[in-house]
């Protein structure tokens, strides 16, 4: 048999110098998910091809329920159904026992029809239609109210409605020290405008405040932010029961923790800087365990995590289109990954390994995608093995918001599929076709 | 195409070009090619063992290796004549 055959390369070695792009990383191929051969899931349903780990999923989830449970009595998940709203991902988060966590109408209405029951939705964003609120006060769900047109046009509904409570929280924004500070949702705290929110609610005979909310960030690097919150949402929470003698059942600390991807810019390691699971766990709950609350009164602790619990479980599958050489001599890899698929791009530098074996020998590369736009580029520089036609790629940690950020842009959507805790394989969604699209438009007649 | 006068080219794909100082390494395939270039074999001969040595298609292998003599050029491993 001849021997694998190999393009030619050739390295210019920098004796002694520091290598900008790191070290290589990749001195393994990614021949495996879960025990399921990537080569088989790709000849099944075609390339590009997401796929999310069931396991990885449980698991993550698990770690990150311990981390709060173990240091505080009352935790409750609820799924950032923005994050990745595929129904079989958010069936694995309600298995789990997560609520939901929705942004819009059209989230809200798909944690329904997951099966959520109302009282367990959280209603969360700048906007809520009038249908939206009505529908969200007849369900019980929980309403954090983004701004004063909202609680206004809330009580203008309530007015009009007998027997009945809304259920509301308020989003809150805050100062804790991390730039730039968040303040364009919910009402501010450092400036009144979160008190005064609260108060004209506590004027409001059908508005019954529930629980106190913030989401101070995504991908907040430090935990300290958190214990800085927690501390002001306490604040809030103490001040609301020496003016009403009642107490807010929940505070709701939304999302923020960091997945173990790397930002684009860093030059360390996303996985060797971030804070751990515990590490938030230990700020938030400590701050409320020593502020004061009696036992019986503490709060129950809501949490909002979105890509920390799904990033790790998302895999993106591609193959290489075709390598070239560029004017000044780097090399150029071209994938059927591109960033229309691939929203997280813009912020992250992602893993890429190859599926197949390789030699020691590397080359610094880009790697575009296969759209016919010039900002394609999934990877601006990175040290891969030789690759060639036909090669094939695994993107990992890319399960939260790509699966709700791409768009139909040139290419459709691809595939994707979940290899649940057995090993076995489900297509999840469908891969978009020519109908998929062409059927939402309309010719005029005299254009037919 | 000829390989410039002086260049080591070890068996493991190590180069070093005494002129300039530089150093570098290239995989199997490169080194097949060196060694050929060396014996002052032309480059269809080269073409030629080339898909005699791999599993390759003659469109790989043409790409490939202009790929890989203009890199050699560029660094200055290799002169026209
Ligand atoms: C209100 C709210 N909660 C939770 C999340 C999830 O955030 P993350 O993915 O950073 O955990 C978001 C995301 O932006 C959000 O806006």
């Amino acid at each position: 048999m001849k021997p694998n055959y190999e393009s030619p390369t050739i390295q210019k070695l920098n004796a002694g110098m520091m290598n900008k792009f790191g070290s290589r990383t990749e001195y393994t191929p990614v021949k495996f998910i879960d025990n399921v051969a990537i080569a088989d899931l790709m000849d099944q349903y075609g390339s590009p091809l997401f796929v999310i780990s069931e396991r990885t999923i449980r698991q993550t989830y698990q770690k990150a329920l311990k981390a709060f449970r173990m240091r505080y009595p009352k935790v409750q998940f609820a799924w950032s159904y923005k994050t990745n709203y595929l129904n079989a991902v958010c069936q694995v988060f309600h298995q789990e026992g997560s609520w939901a966590e929705v942004v819009s109408g059209f989230e809200y209405q798909k944690a329904l029809r997951n099966g959520v029951p109302g009282n367990l939705i959280i209603f969360n964003g700048p906007d809520k239609s009038r249908e939206d609120l009505i529908m969200a006060v007849e369900n019980r769900s929980l309403i954090h109210i983004d701004h004063f047109d909202e609680l206004f046009m809330l009580i203008e509904i309530m007015e009009e409605r007998e027997d009945v409570k809304a259920r509301v929280a308020i989003r809150v924004n805050m100062d804790t020290g991390v730039y730039p500070q968040w303040d364009r949702f919910g009402f501010n705290y450092e400036n009144g405008q979160a008190w005064n929110a609260i108060v004209k609610i506590i004027a409001q005979e059908k508005l019954q405040l529930e629980g106190l909310h913030c989401h101070i960030g995504t991908y907040m690097l430090t935990a300290n932010a958190y214990a800085v919150a927690a501390r002001k949402m306490c604040e809030l929470a103490f001040a609301y029961a020496n003016t009403t003698g009642k107490h807010v059942k929940y505070l709701d600390m939304g999302g923020g923790f960091c997945s173990a991807n790397t930002l684009k810019g860093s030059y360390l390691q996303g996985s060797d800087i971030i804070p751990t699971f515990d590490d938030y766990a230990e700020a938030i709950t400590t701050t409320i365990l020593q502020f004061g609350f009696r036992p019986d009164e503490l709060p129950l602790l809501i949490l909002e995590t979105g890509r920390a619990l799904i990033d790790e479980a998302g895999y993106l599958l591609g193959t290489v289109l075709a390598t070239k050489r560029l004017a000044d001599g780097r090399r150029a890899t071209v994938l059927d990954i591109g960033i229309n698929i691939m929203f997280t791009s813009f912020w992250y530098n992602h893993r890429v390994s190859p599926a197949q074996d390789f030699t020691q020998h590397v080359e610094e590369t880009t790697l575009y995608g296969p759209l016919c736009m010039n900002i394609d580029a999934i990877r601006e520089s990175v040290i891969m093995p030789i690759l060639k036609k036909d090669d094939r790629v695994v993107v990992h940690e890319v399960g939260a918001y790509n699966m709700t950020q791409w768009m139909q842009f040139i290419t459709m959507r691809p595939n994707v599929v979940m290899i649940d805790t057995k090993g076995e394989v489900h297509l999840i969604r469908k891969q978009e076709t020519v109908n998929t699209i062409v059927d939402c438009e309309v010719v005029p007649e005299h254009l037919k | 195409m000829k390989v410039r006068k002086n260049i080591a080219i070890s068996e493991n794909g190590f180069i070093f070009n005494p002129l300039t100082g530089d150093s570098f390494s290239v995989n199997e395939t490169g080194v097949f090619i060196l060694q050929k270039l060396k014996e002052e074999e032309t480059i269809e001969a080269i073409l030629q063992s080339l898909m005699d040595e791999y599993e390759l298609d003659t469109y790989t292998a043409e790409k490939d290796l202009n790929d890989f003599l203009s890199m050699l050029k560029s660094y200055q491993l290799i002169t026209n004549d």
